[in-house]
């Protein structure tokens, strides 16, 4: 019952916040849910009569990612301040750009990650470079562009916590799933 | 149950003219949920105008007429008195006077009745009053600041008290959260949430939790800043390739271009008239910031010292913009005067982000580390008087500075 009313709940949501970005808005094509946790009427009235209240908003775990293509490297990493996708990482961008070809309902995400050096939102720009880089490199192997989307974490998710060299090197990548 | 994170404000430094000032004790304060007569003084020494003169064993309240001439003796140029009392029907009432020891004038009153989840606001509405008297200017101590703290795989959005007390989450999220910027009428935060595995843009009424998903275009979609006006978002948006500003109109439609170059263009942030943007480019080669119309076109570069200088905020009374730039490695803030261009380097740590401006633009907050550890700071705008705003656990980062409000 709670899973119907929160889909029902979902799907208002999701229609409101549809109709509030305007009919002119492109929204990407696989849609965001809008995964607002339904706080009770009685809970945002009193909420709202205190004008300095705060309601609670919980988010809940996204999707889990769907398979791809069987013993194919997901992660290419980069040099420092590099965004060029290095020849050792072909043959796994063609196995890819292969299954994307031969699946043509499957969707790719790229997300470009940084090291921890420099601010938050220049580093998701830095990342989002190393991301198109690899949607570029997969167009030329004649991926068509709608299957790949581009997108960055910057700093914030690193694959390795130490400030050595080595880690740095860790978290200066691509990866590549599917969703 | 609305979670709470508890702070501990430490204040260092020495400023170049702090009027002394003795706070007594509010009469009723021991017995009282707050003690208001702590929060004032720590209001008055944060904001760097003040030092705290000893009060030693005064006992006082808004109706004792002080020994003026002993004070002055001690050293005080001011006094403030006051008391808190509970009401039959749960509420409190908060009264203070304050006196100017030097004119052995009286300089007036207040009083507040208010719910006792309130209390601690009316602690700082005493000290809105008395910085007002006392310096000419609004006080920022009723104003919130919003920040995210990282526990473990749980990221969380904070509203606060401007000392950081009282704070309240606005969100938790399993993902990132980052760039929370408050509209200009305090009501509602825009930032980026990384949920749904990309960075969104939404904005967020804070009293009702009521979101609305405002950017989620092709690619990544970050760095949300809002027009004077609260009209616009200003935001980078890679839907055309690359990180590039584009202007959303909150009424809907097509989100305008504004920057059109090859590189990377990003953290926008109006100036307070609504006339100019500026921005963060590397199209010289490196991260500089630069300023445009807000219909886009040509940008003029504003940072010319250092290879690196980012995250761009205007002081409200549009006369300093203070940014974080790389010095040997470390991530330093500075604050331009942007008559004269003169740039001044006000922290002696390493790893600054994310400042933004008090309200009166006589404060900054700012995100650190100190001994390894994430950390909150508010400084003056010399960087002669800083104060810590220690946190109770995990990683604090990403402050933003409301505006006044009603």
């Amino acid at each position: 019952m709670k899973r119907f009313l929160f889909s029902i709940i979902s799907s208002l949501v999701l229609a409101a916040t549809l109709v509030a970005c305007g009919s002119n808005v492109k929204l990407q094509d696989v849609p965001v849910e809008d995964r607002s946790s339904s706080t009770s009427q009685a809970d945002a009235d009193a909420a709202a009569a205190a004008s300095r209240g705060v309601a609670p908003v919980q988010i809940g775990a996204s999707d889990a990612s769907v398979a791809g293509p069987a013993n194919t490297a997901k992660i290419i990493y980069f040099d420092f301040d590099s965004y060029v996708v290095k020849s050792e990482f072909q043959s796994d961008l063609d196995a890819h750009a292969k299954y994307l070809t031969a699946n043509k309902s499957r969707k790719m995400a790229i997300e470009g990650h940084t090291d921890d050096r420099g601010g938050r939102e220049y580093n998701l720009a830095l990342g989002q470079k190393r991301a198109e880089a690899v949607r570029r490199a997969l167009g030329l192997l004649g991926v068509t562009d709608s299957q790949v989307e581009a997108v960055s974490f910057g700093k914030e998710k690193p694959a390795a916590a130490g400030a050595d060299e080595a880690s740095k090197a860790k978290n200066r990548r691509a990866e590549i799933t599917y969703r | 149950m609305p979670a709470f994170a508890q702070f501990r404000v430490e204040v260092s430094g020495v400023g170049m003219t702090q009027l002394p000032i003795a706070i007594a004790p509010f009469r009723g304060e021991a017995q009282s949920p707050q003690k208001i007569g702590s929060i004032v003084k720590a209001d008055l020494e944060r904001s760097g105008m003040f030092r705290g003169v000893d009060t030693a064993g005064l006992v006082a309240d808004e109706n004792t007429r002080p020994d003026l001439a002993n004070w002055r003796q001690k050293g005080a140029d001011a006094i403030v008195t006051g008391s808190v009392s509970a009401l039959p029907d749960g509420r409190f009432d908060v009264r203070l006077r304050l006196w100017d020891v030097v004119r052995e004038q009286d300089l007036g009153g207040q009083s507040y009745t208010v719910a006792k989840s309130d209390l601690r606001l009316s602690a700082h509405r005493v000290s809105d009053f008395v910085y007002e008297k006392l310096t000419g200017e609004k006080g920022i101590f009723s104003t919130r600041i919003a920040y995210v703290t990282k526990s473990g795989q749980r990221y969380t959005l904070w509203v606060a008290d401007s000392d950081g007390e009282s704070a309240q989450s606005a969100l938790a999220s399993p993902e990132p959260i980052i760039s929370p910027a408050w509209s200009p009428s305090g009501a509602q935060l825009a930032y980026v949430s990384f949920e749904s595995r990309k960075p969104v843009i939404y904005s967020h009424e804070v009293a009702t939790g009521k979101r609305r998903l405002l950017a989620n275009f092709r690619g990544s979609n970050s760095a949300p800043a809002w027009s004077p006006d609260g009209t616009q978002l200003v935001a980078t948006l890679s839907r055309e390739g690359g990180s590039q500003i584009f202007s959303i109109a909150l009424s809907g439609g097509e989100p305008k271009r504004l920057t059109q170059s090859s590189s990377i263009d990003t953290e926008p942030a109006y100036a307070p008239d609504g006339r100019s943007i500026y921005f963060v480019s590397d199209r010289g080669g490196s991260p500089q910031i630069y300023r445009m119309s807000p219909a886009g076109g040509n940008a003029e570069r504003v940072t010319f010292s250092g290879s690196y200088n980012i995250s761009p905020v205007i002081s409200p009374d549009g006369r300093w913009l203070a940014y974080v730039s790389r010095v040997g490695g470390g991530f330093k803030l500075h604050v331009m005067e942007l008559s004269s261009g003169t740039v001044t380097s006000i922290t002696d740590t390493i790893a600054d982000e994310s400042p933004s401006f008090a309200p009166n633009s006589r404060l900054i907050v700012y995100a650190t580390q100190q001994q390894g550890k994430e950390t909150l700071m508010t400084t003056t705008l010399d960087g002669k008087i800083k104060a810590r705003l220690s946190g109770a656990g995990g990683d604090i980062r990403e402050p933003d500075w409301g505006p006044f409000q009603r």
